[in-house]
């Protein structure tokens, strides 16, 4: 990239326009499998209450950089980070951060529903229960909160001591996404949740992310293009651990500035 | 613009079919409009019917485009330069389909005329705005097909040049008029006639427009330019001397 595109994208990642709010700040981040630098000077913003979807080819960073920002790397041996990723100002790279409360402010759901080998309500209270100290009345209340959230409670709410891996495919994911929502996180991060989905499943889920944003901060990773298209306010292009084109989602879908994004988005890439 | 082809192939023939029946699209409103021009000043009444007949592979060719272009959009979710590629076929295609209608109208005119005297001088005006408009056709088609968005500019800024002609032509045709009323009925025809040609500028001045924004993906941001005063020219109720 351009020095002159670079310092533009940085600026403009370090300014936010007017009405917007800086959530997750990540600046000058690099981060290594072993020896292997897969994240090279990442400049990005998660802006409070948007949608940012990031995309690019297999193996640009994205679910890396996913992974970061809730240190869940930290499970891994070998894997390091340098540079800052700020939640609210706050480096969470820093070794003082506490992981359990990152981990509670900043929830992920994956790409392959993982409903916890207990009943739906168990799903949801499991993780209430690990933070909060809540009589049965408010954690009765917080599951069916979260599961209404979540869009599930209809097809649930007869069968909460059911277990959750009896659940289809598109249920499991919702039940994932309301048992991250249950510990009230601020930021979400989804790492292709739609990926195994049916069609009307993954609407489902982009019609919850429509409503979720009006309270949480979203980051997605996705393959499909059009759904970063549909459900994100900013979206980030990725390119071999590089950031390449950061921007709304309207300009890099219809105008992007790079033409690696524009070959990337129009399934030029040779 | 685009250096890289899709990697599915079949997407990238789409595409290519979508431009090549505009440039033929283009070639045929070239064809109609210098033909009519021709049967005017030539009082050719067989190369007036052929010419009409012509319009009908215009209009042919427009439902053609915009069916492909609707499968397109429904089936491969076109972003950003494609999009605007298949936007672009389908303005340009409606621009061309009544650069069509409009030559069609002249060589009607040309029908009309046939067994009139027909004053050398406002022919030859005629003639030069006709030549002019097919100038400006020829031009931003070529801007099209080569993505050329300075070249579709220039066409932009040239439809001056018509409204000029036009402005002149008109007042000269008025003044035919009041002169004599025997002139009236010829003079409305090749009055119509020369507004047509001018609908035709503004028509490539629309195309100009679109290459612009196919290739910048962003619209002209200058005032386009419009000098055609006629709906505002007074008509002087005498004849002067």
């Amino acid at each position: 990239m351009s020095l002159a595109i670079q310092t533009e994208l940085k600026d403009k990642a370090a300014t936010p326009a007017e009405g917007l709010v800086d959530k997750v700040t990540v600046r000058h981040l690099n981060f290594y499998y072993g020896q292997y630098r897969a994240l090279a000077d990442i400049n990005v913003n998660l802006y409070l209450n948007k949608v940012t979807a990031f995309i690019g080819p297999s193996g640009c960073g994205k679910s890396t950089l996913l992974r970061i920002i809730n240190r869940i790397y930290d499970l891994y041996p070998n894997q390091r980070a340098d540079g800052e990723v700020l939640l609210d100002g706050a480096n969470v790279l820093s070794p003082k951060q506490d992981l359990n409360l990152l981990r509670a402010k900043v929830g992920m759901v994956f790409q392959k529903p993982t409903p916890f080998p207990m009943t739906i309500y168990d799903n949801i209270a499991f993780g209430v229960r690990l933070y909060e100290q809540l009589s049965k009345a408010d954690l009765d209340a917080r599951v069916e909160d979260s599961l209404r959230r979540g869009a599930i409670w209809d097809e649930v709410k007869d069968k909460l001591d059911v277990s959750g891996l009896s659940l289809s495919g598109g249920q499991q994911q919702r039940l994932c996404i309301a048992r991250t929502i249950a510990i009230r996180p601020e930021v979400i991060l989804l790492d292709e949740p739609c990926s195994a989905l049916d069609p009307i499943s993954t609407a489902k889920i982009e019609e919850l992310i429509d409503v979720l944003k009006r309270d949480y901060t979203i980051a997605i990773v996705t393959h499909n293009m059009q759904q970063a298209a549909r459900t994100s306010d900013y979206t980030a292009f990725m390119y071999l651990g590089e950031l390449v084109e950061f921007d709304n989602t309207t300009q890099i879908f219809t105008n992007p500035r790079m033409e690696r994004t524009q070959d990337y988005i129009t399934g030029r890439f040779g | 613009m685009d250096t890289h082809e899709h990697i599915v192939r079949s997407y990238e023939e789409e595409l290519s079919a979508l431009n090549n029946k505009i440039a033929k699209m283009g070639g045929l409103a070239e064809q109609v409009l210098g033909q009519s021009i021709d049967a005017l000043e030539g009082r050719d009444p067989d190369l007036a019917a052929a010419t009409i007949q012509q319009d009908e592979a215009i209009d042919e060719l427009e439902k053609e485009i915009e069916e492909q272009a609707i499968v397109m959009i429904a089936r491969r979710q076109p972003l950003a330069y494609d999009l605007r590629q298949i936007m672009a076929a389908l303005r340009i295609s409606t621009d061309l389909e009544r650069i069509g209608d409009l030559g069609k109208n002249i060589a009607k005119r040309a029908l009309a005329v046939v067994g009139e005297q027909q004053p050398k001088q406002l022919m030859l005006g005629l003639k030069h705005m006709g030549e002019l408009a097919l100038g400006q056709l020829k031009e931003v088609l070529d801007a099209y097909i080569e993505r050329d968005a300075d070249r579709a500019l220039k066409v932009w800024y040239r439809d001056e040049d018509i409204d000029a002609m036009y402005n002149s032509l008109f007042r000269e045709l008025l003044t035919y008029m009041m002169e004599d009323p025997r002139n009236i009925g010829l003079c409305t025809h090749l009055l119509f006639g020369a507004k047509n040609i001018e609908r035709i500028g503004d028509h490539a001045t629309n195309i100009a427009e679109t290459v612009y924004f196919l290739v910048h993906g962003n619209t002209i941001t200058d005032q386009r330019p419009k000098s055609d005063t006629t709906s505002s020219t007074p008509v002087p109720l005498r004849s002067a001397g």
